[in-house]
């Protein structure tokens, strides 16, 4: 079946299975690969993109419930000449990614998380980013991160 | 140009920009002209003959490629997985060796056992064919645990391994040891078990393979920490391709932790179907595949005594463990409870005589082998769960008893093989006492006691053996290959740098840290130096990251590489200064006479070795580009202090870890907000061991009851705190950076001092590992009757 939406700003369609999940519509057909995919069963967030300005788990929701919805990936939160988001500037100020695959879901997830909570504390933080594992920094740093994010956002 | 030595200064990552952007390139968002994809049909059975496998149906699926099996594999000669390191028993036999099959042949020995490989157009076409092969088991019984494999009777899972052991291992002095223990004022005994964990990178493994007919090359694009190994193994001993002939590259990797060196059989099937088919195949893992299929970590039961003099000084100490190698043995399993493991068991201490026995055991389990600290966490367990407990038997304070016994003059011959270089144990422990507030805790206590809460302080003071490793040492412990390290600095005309390193980073920052060592040695900035690391048609050779022994042994390799580039400088500066080679000195970037102000700065020697007009050519080859191996003359012995305070509910069982603090010795930092987040890391894979992980396996069905995140709990950022970390500094003695690794102390040194920190609060001799909400609630309410 055909569906159509907006990627980052670009609409657009293509023809994909019924079954295709969001995440594989992302990647493979839009060839957009910073979201990524850590596990089967939706419990570690690598692939959180923002559906309609929300934080959504592309692997767990088909490609054809995003029928019109306004998408935003990980390469679509940098400015066009570059300038990393705050969220994605506070990551690396802070050290908050080692190996960085978990990183653009964390990083998108941070970024609803600010949204949504204004000016966290530590716990805050911690509870909200509780649908998103990393397993390299021990989320010491991401806590700096998001904390230090929130004050520039 | 002194701002040019970052050394010891936290610059920021120069990998960040792409991870932050989506711009890294993992394996599986590597997709070739003509990409083909694969699934593999794996065992749901953890023990059983495979009678026939049907593909007839599958074959006839949409998008189908090929099928293979361990019966194509075997026609072939493919041979099965190798094991690179040769434990040799008590009885001076070599350890059982049993066929690793690429792909069951006539048999699957755990669950998630390869046993067919189905290529097809898309991945779910090859999922759903995959799930048309139809094979006939018949299931056997089946053991998953280390003391019922040994027991008699129990199923043997290979015939060349009969009662299921693959070797008895010992090391240390048996009648000193049992001498000291008989006459010693108290011996400590503790039983437990050091729980199997696994390692979980969040990016699961991935192989992408293809081969080019026109000159009988592959590529294999691979999830890896040591791309030169990889192929080295295939190549060498179970494909029989000529080495040159296959590029094996580890392009960005989504964490290791030990679980991403192995050569695993994925790889191997991919690379020798690629030919087959004669297109590319990617493969991978689903989640649930990882858990049943990457190599596990720990699983030992281990019985340790300490024996102590009336004053608390330790005499002697005694361990015996039996170890799991699961259902085959991985590329490194038989070292790591072995040569990783006993070596450790002196600790920090000065204990004279240590007995160590060890059987690897095969279960009909995934295999195990080096995850995060490799041996060395499951060493540093048995001896500070022994030496806390001593405390409290003896009636000693815990930092106290530690104190008498710590090793305080170097070089320190243990009595389990090694010799620790350098280090200051009393200094580490003092400040983490400080920082810890150790002396607040009796206040916070008895706060805590008033809002019905138990709170408890443990100590742990670990010691590890990194920057593996001494080649000649290691080849006579057994070990197959070789432990060095390559590098190359290649200095470009303009004077930027290259270098290329056979250390491979998966999350640890080397092109920042690598960048630094080599911008301040040749006084130039960072930005002028990139690092090129995990390809094989890139560098010339290398031994990979693991054991924490990137920066000791690899940067090493470099600064050998640069000391040679600043010789070769040295003579270019000198025919173009007119001088005498031997009074040309070369700092900050800048290459001088002595004694004048007659100078060259780098970057023009850099020129003149590329533009070699006005050049010493009877003397001197142009070009300014060097090499260097490096292998190590001792291990590293990174050490350090860790305190944990946690607080116990004992109505509903949660221990909050309130407080965690790690002071290491790593020798000297070039980058301190890398070496932090090293710590953090390995911190939260510890606490993750001792309260929230462990796999779990059915004994009865053999069953993987923790195959997924649902029910394998690893820790997420509101199980953990945040840390206070601090260093103490003594330079390592044998490699030109003083340093000493920093990538395992964290999951080496936390699960004892959590676990002593738990059953101090409860005031309990012991509690197993994972020590969950319901564990703790039943050893905090076993006094009460039900």
């Amino acid at each position: 079946m055909k569906i159509s939406m907006t990627v980052n700003g670009k609409p657009v369609s293509a023809e994909v299975e019924a079954r295709t999940l969001l995440v594989t519509f992302i990647r493979e057909n839009l060839r957009l690969t910073g979201t990524h995919v850590g596990c089967d069963t939706s419990q570690c967030g690598a692939c959180t993109i923002h559906l309609n300005g929300r934080a959504v788990k592309s692997c767990n929701i088909l490609a054809m419930q995003a029928e019109g919805a306004d998408i935003v990936t990980i390469e679509g939160l940098a400015k066009a000449d570059g300038t990393l988001h705050p969220m994605q500037e506070a990551f690396r100020e802070h050290h908050g990614l080692q190996c960085g695959f978990c990183t653009p879901g964390m990083v998108m997830s941070a970024v609803d998380l600010v949204k949504n909570h204004p000016n966290p504390s530590e716990e805050t933080i911690r509870a909200e980013l509780d649908g998103n594992l990393c397993r390299c920094t021990g989320y010491h740093n991401i806590v700096k991160a998001v904390k230090a994010a929130s004050a520039k956002m | 140009m002194g701002d040019m030595n970052s050394i010891g200064v936290s610059v920021k990552r120069k990998e960040d920009y792409r991870f932050l952007t989506g711009a890294g390139t993992y394996t599986d968002d590597v997709t070739l002209p003509h990409q083909s994809y694969a699934a593999f049909v794996r065992s749901p059975h953890a023990h059983a003959k495979v009678k026939s496998i049907r593909k007839d149906k599958a074959l006839k699926a949409p998008g189908v490629v090929a099928i293979f099996t361990g019966e194509d594999l075997a026609a072939a000669k493919v041979g099965g997985l190798p094991c690179g390191w040769l434990i040799t028993d008590v009885n001076a036999q070599p350890m059982k060796e049993p066929a690793h099959p690429c792909m069951a042949q006539g048999k699957v020995c755990h669950i998630g056992d390869q046993v067919a490989v189905v290529i097809a157009e898309t991945y779910d076409q090859a999922r759903d064919a995959a799930e048309l092969v139809e094979v006939d088991y018949e299931v056997l019984p089946a053991v998953v645990d280390v003391v019922s494999a040994l027991k008699q009777g129990a199923p043997v899972i290979h015939d060349a391994a009969p009662g299921n052991s693959c070797y008895v291992w010992a090391l240390g002095d048996k009648g000193a040891v049992d001498k000291a223990m008989a006459a010693a004022a108290h011996v400590t005994k503790l039983e437990f078990v050091n729980n199997r964990l696994i390692p979980n990178a969040i990016e699961p493994r991935a192989v992408n393979a293809s081969y080019a007919r026109h000159d009988e090359s592959y590529t294999l694009y691979v999830a890896n920490q040591n791309p030169h190994v990889e192929r080295l193994l295939m190549t060498a001993f179970v494909l029989g391709l000529p080495e040159q002939k296959v590029r094996v590259i580890a392009p960005d990797v989504g964490g290791g932790f030990g679980s991403k060196i192995f050569l695993y059989a994925e790889d191997v099937v991919l690379t020798w179907a690629s030919k087959q088919v004669n297109r590319p195949i990617k493969w991978t893992a689903e989640r649930s595949e990882s858990f049943m299929s990457d190599a596990h970590g720990r699983d030992h039961v281990t019985t340790a005594e300490l024996a102590l003099d009336k004053d608390g000084k330790f005499l002697a100490m005694r361990v015996r463990t039996a170890a799991a190698m699961g259902a085959y043995l991985s590329t490194f399993a038989s070292s790591v409870p072995t040569i990783l493991y006993a070596t450790l068991l002196a600790g920090q201490y000065t204990t004279p005589a240590i007995y160590a026995e060890v059987t690897g055991v095969f279960t009909n389990t995934v295999p195990v082998d080096a995850y995060r600290g490799a041996g060395r966490p499951e060493a540093t367990y048995v001896v500070e769960r022994l030496v806390e407990t001593a405390a409290r038997e003896m009636k000693l304070d815990p930092a106290e008893i530690r104190r008498r016994n710590f090793i305080k003059t170097f070089p320190y011959q243990t009595p389990v093989a090694l010799q620790y270089d350098i280090g200051d144990y009393e200094a580490t422990l003092a400040e983490a006492m400080k920082i810890a507030d150790v002396a607040g805790f009796p206040a916070r206590r008895a706060e805590a006691a008033k809002r019905g809460k138990k709170r408890g302080l443990g100590y742990s003071c670990y010691i590890e053996a990194c920057g593996l490793a001494p080649s000649s040492i290691a080849g006579a412990l057994g070990a197959r290959a070789g432990l060095f390290e390559s590098g190359e600095v290649r200095v470009h005309p303009t004077g930027k740098v290259t270098v290329f390193t056979g250390s491979h980073s998966h999350g640890q920052g080397h092109e920042t840290t690598f960048a630094q060592v080599v911008a301040s040695r040749l006084g130039i900035p960072v930005d002028d130096v990139d690092v090129v690391h995990g390809d094989t048609g890139r560098i010339a050779f290398g031994m990979g990251t693991y054991g924490s022994r990137s920066l000791a042994v690899g940067g090493t390799a470099i600064v050998k590489a640069l000391d040679k580039v600043v010789n070769k400088g040295k003579k270019i500066a000198a025919h173009l200064l007119e001088a005498s080679d031997t009074d040309i000195e070369f700092k900050d970037g800048v290459f001088t006479v002595a004694g004048t102000d007659k100078a060259v700065p780098f970057g023009a020697v850099a020129l003149t070795a590329y533009v070699p007009h006005n050049y010493p050519h009877d003397k001197l080859e142009p070009g300014l580009n060097e090499q260097a191996f490096y292998d190590p003359t001792n291990f590293t012995f990174p050490a350090g202090s860790h305190i944990c305070e946690v607080e116990i509910d004992p109505d509903t069982g949660i221990t909050k870890v309130v407080n965690f603090t790690a002071v290491d010795d790593f020798g000297n930092i070039v980058n301190p907000m890398i070496v932090e987040g090293q710590v953090h890391g390995g911190l939260t894979q510890g606490i993750g061991q001792a309260l929230t992980e462990g796999c779990v396996y059915d004994k009865e069905s053999g069953q993987l009851m923790t195959g997924s995140y649902l029910d394998y709990c690893m820790p997420r950022a509101d199980d953990v705190p945040s840390y206070k970390v601090g260093t103490k500094v003594t330079a390592c003695t044998h490699n030109p950076l003083g340093v000493k690794g920093c990538g395992e102390a964290g999951a080496i040194g936390s699960p004892p001092a959590l676990i002593n920190a738990i059953t101090d609060a409860l005031g309990i001799r012991e509690i197993e590992m994972p020590a969950t909400p319901e564990r703790v609630w039943r050893a905090a309410n076993s006094n009460k009757k039900a």
